[in-house]
């Protein structure tokens, strides 16, 4: 599984666009986007998905549950 | 729109002593103004003269550090910094940072590219502009590529022009050598407490060293940032000035003790805001019904940390993109739209030109604040009052009543005129009382004054101040501030004197939910 950004609660204020270890996030028609192959879900990088954290607006960074678990290679 | 302010030259009087007697009123800058007397009532216990030289020539053209240069100088905002590193609960994200802006608005964001040249479009319309400030819409050093890059850019182009940034500390010790690189003069910091417990009820989290952090142990955190940050501005001979939210039954005691230790700190001012909160924002406090303090509350305090060090009583809360002399907001020219159309010439030859015109314009008011002054020389009596004056600046009564988008608020005594703060009262209002009749709600915001000085009023308001108790006052359009306001005021003691009118004292007034907004 990858993060996704609900398009409908993000106020594309890009706080966690320079915190993505992986340089997954990037501002597609005035909202962020994560792109989900890119996404580790910052295992191996931090403790906590540094997207969820730094966002203001509560239940914006989710799981999304479409996307296969990422898996870390050892 | 507004009218470019006259700058017309009145009596230009002597010079020699004047430059005193600016530096006097700088050591005032505070509280704006007081009275000529040789021991300050808003100076700090460091007593007379706190203010050195090198800061006062730092400040004096200052609109955000002194409400008297505010009337002759503007500063201008720009929006680079959207994030934020942390979450306070009067603060929703998806407007500006509240720290400095008023609740519930949105600025328009640039880049540091559009940032420049908005700021040297301005600089050519306005001449009086002189300041540059980044304080969102979320924290300038969160941001910190943008913000120094900004900077940058503008020192430049435009070395004439100050630069300043506000922050919540969270980040700032990180980049204090930067901001001593880049010469920015002026960084404000917002300090609501300095005891963790009472910052746990106003941040619910930070985000630090890639964790979010929460409750009691991040209030430790960033209080510990802070203050740290401000020891490193004050030894590497920053300005430093210090922003508390009062949110009363949470912080507002405890705001005695913020502003001692920002004060052995070395911050050089300190600017008590009341908190602006309404479900409407919707923010913690806005839903939580927390409410913000009457403006007796805010005096109170005010006047409690007084005695500790200068008090900045005039800041409006204005949004991250504004542009402007007090309380006008001239945004709307200067659309990202209306700039990349602009054709920009900046010349630093006609603004210099400009700002010294402002210069004589300041010493005569000087000169006719004395001469008030000297009327009530003599004069003995414990009677002080409030009273509201429209003005549009140039340090005048210049303001029609119907007109004024705030009034400005002196407390009168016989020691002299203290600025108090300012009342908006203007229409555009989201939350509050938006629907109402104005009258009704300029008679609020101004209900602990004794009179109201305007450039004229027409009849209908006339009889319904009158009404509520409030003199309008229109003899004295287009004079000094407080010239006038002293010639009224011995006038008025006269009256009490010979038994004509009876001295009573006011209520309370309202502070003015919603944020600065053209219509
Ligand atoms: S969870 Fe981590 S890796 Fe995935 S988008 Fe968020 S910050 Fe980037
Ligand atoms: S931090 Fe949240 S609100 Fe800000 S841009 Fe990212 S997803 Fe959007
Ligand atoms: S620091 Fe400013 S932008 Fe950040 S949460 Fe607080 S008020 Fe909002």
């Amino acid at each position: 599984m990858a993060y996704k950004i609900v398009k409908s609660q993000c106020t594309a204020c890009a706080a966690c666009e320079p915190e993505c270890p992986n340089n997954a996030i990037r501002e597609k028609d005035g909202t962020f986007i994560i792109k989900p192959e890119k996404c580790t879900e910052c295992i191996g990088y931090f403790d906590d998905p540094q997207c969820v954290a730094v966002c203001p607006v509560e239940n914006t960074c989710i799981i999304d549950a479409g996307c296969p678990r990422y898996q870390a290679t050892a | 729109m507004r009218k470019a302010i006259d700058v017309s030259i009145g009596v230009v009087q002597e010079m020699k002593p004047l430059d005193k007697v600016m530096q006097k009123m700088a050591e005032h800058k505070g509280c704006g103004m007081s009275a000529g007397s040789g021991k300050a009532s808003c100076g700090s216990a460091a007593g007379q003269g706190d203010l050195a030289p090198e800061v006062w020539e730092k400040v004096k053209n200052h609109p955000c550090y002194s409400e008297e240069a505010h009337h002759h100088y503007a500063r201008m905002h720009v929006a680079v910094a959207p994030s934020c590193n942390m979450q306070c609960n009067y603060c929703n994200r998806k407007y500006d940072c509240a720290n400095e802006s008023r609740p519930g608005v949105v600025s328009e964001k640039l880049t540091p590219q559009q940032a420049t040249r908005k700021v040297l479009a301005v600089a050519s319309a306005i001449p009086q502009m002189t300041v540059l400030g980044i304080a969102g819409p979320g924290d300038p050093l969160a941001n910190p590529e943008k913000t120094f890059k900004t900077f940058e850019l503008i020192s430049k182009a435009a070395p004439d022009i100050k630069l300043c940034l506000s922050t919540n500390g969270l980040a700032l010790p990180d980049h204090v050598d930067t901001i001593k690189n880049l010469n920015v003069d002026h960084v404000t910091i917002t300090i609501n407490m300095i005891d963790p417990e009472v910052g746990a009820e106003i941040y619910p989290w930070i985000f630090y060293k890639h964790r979010r952090i929460k409750g009691r142990e991040a209030a430790k955190i960033l209080t510990e940032r802070q203050l740290q940050g401000l020891d490193m501005l004050t030894e590497r001979g920053i300005l430093c000035k210090v922003n508390s939210v009062m949110i009363p039954g949470i912080n507002d005691r405890h705001l005695v003790d913020v502003n001692k230790a920002v004060k052995s700190r070395g911050a050089f001012l300190h600017n008590i805001m009341p908190l602006i909160s309404s479900p409407e924002h919707g923010t913690v406090f806005g839903l939580t019904g927390q409410r913000g303090p009457s403006a007796q509350e805010l005096k109170d305090l005010q006047d409690s940390c007084e005695g500790q060090m200068n008090m900045m009583r005039h800041c409006r809360q204005c949004r991250a993109d504004a542009v402007g002399l007090l309380g006008e907001d001239r945004s709307a020219e200067f659309t990202t739209e209306k700039i990349m159309a602009m054709d920009v010439n900046y010349d630093a030859d006609t603004r210099k030109a400009y700002q010294q015109m402002v210069e004589q314009e300041r010493r005569s008011k000087v000169a006719a604040r004395q001469d008030g002054l000297s009327q009530l020389a003599g004069e003995t009596s414990d009677i002080r009052v409030l009273v509201a004056v429209a003005t549009q600046g140039s340090g005048r009564i210049n303001e029609h009543f119907g007109h004024a988008r705030e009034f400005q608020v002196y407390e009168l005594s016989t020691g002299g005129a203290k600025f108090v703060g300012h009342r908006r009262v203007d229409l555009y209002c989201r939350g509050g009382y938006g629907e109402e009749d104005s009258l009704p709600t300029v008679i609020r915001a101004i209900n602990d004054c004794h009179a109201v000085f305007v450039a004229k009023i027409g009849g209908c308001p006339r009889g319904e101040l009158i009404q509520a108790g409030i003199e309008p006052v229109d003899r004295y359009a287009h004079e000094f501030i407080e010239q006038s306001a002293f010639a009224w005021f011995k006038g008025y003691l006269d009256r009490v004197k010979r038994a004509e009118i009876r001295h009573a004292a006011r209520g309370d007034a309202d502070i003015r939910q919603g944020a600065y907004v053209v219509a």
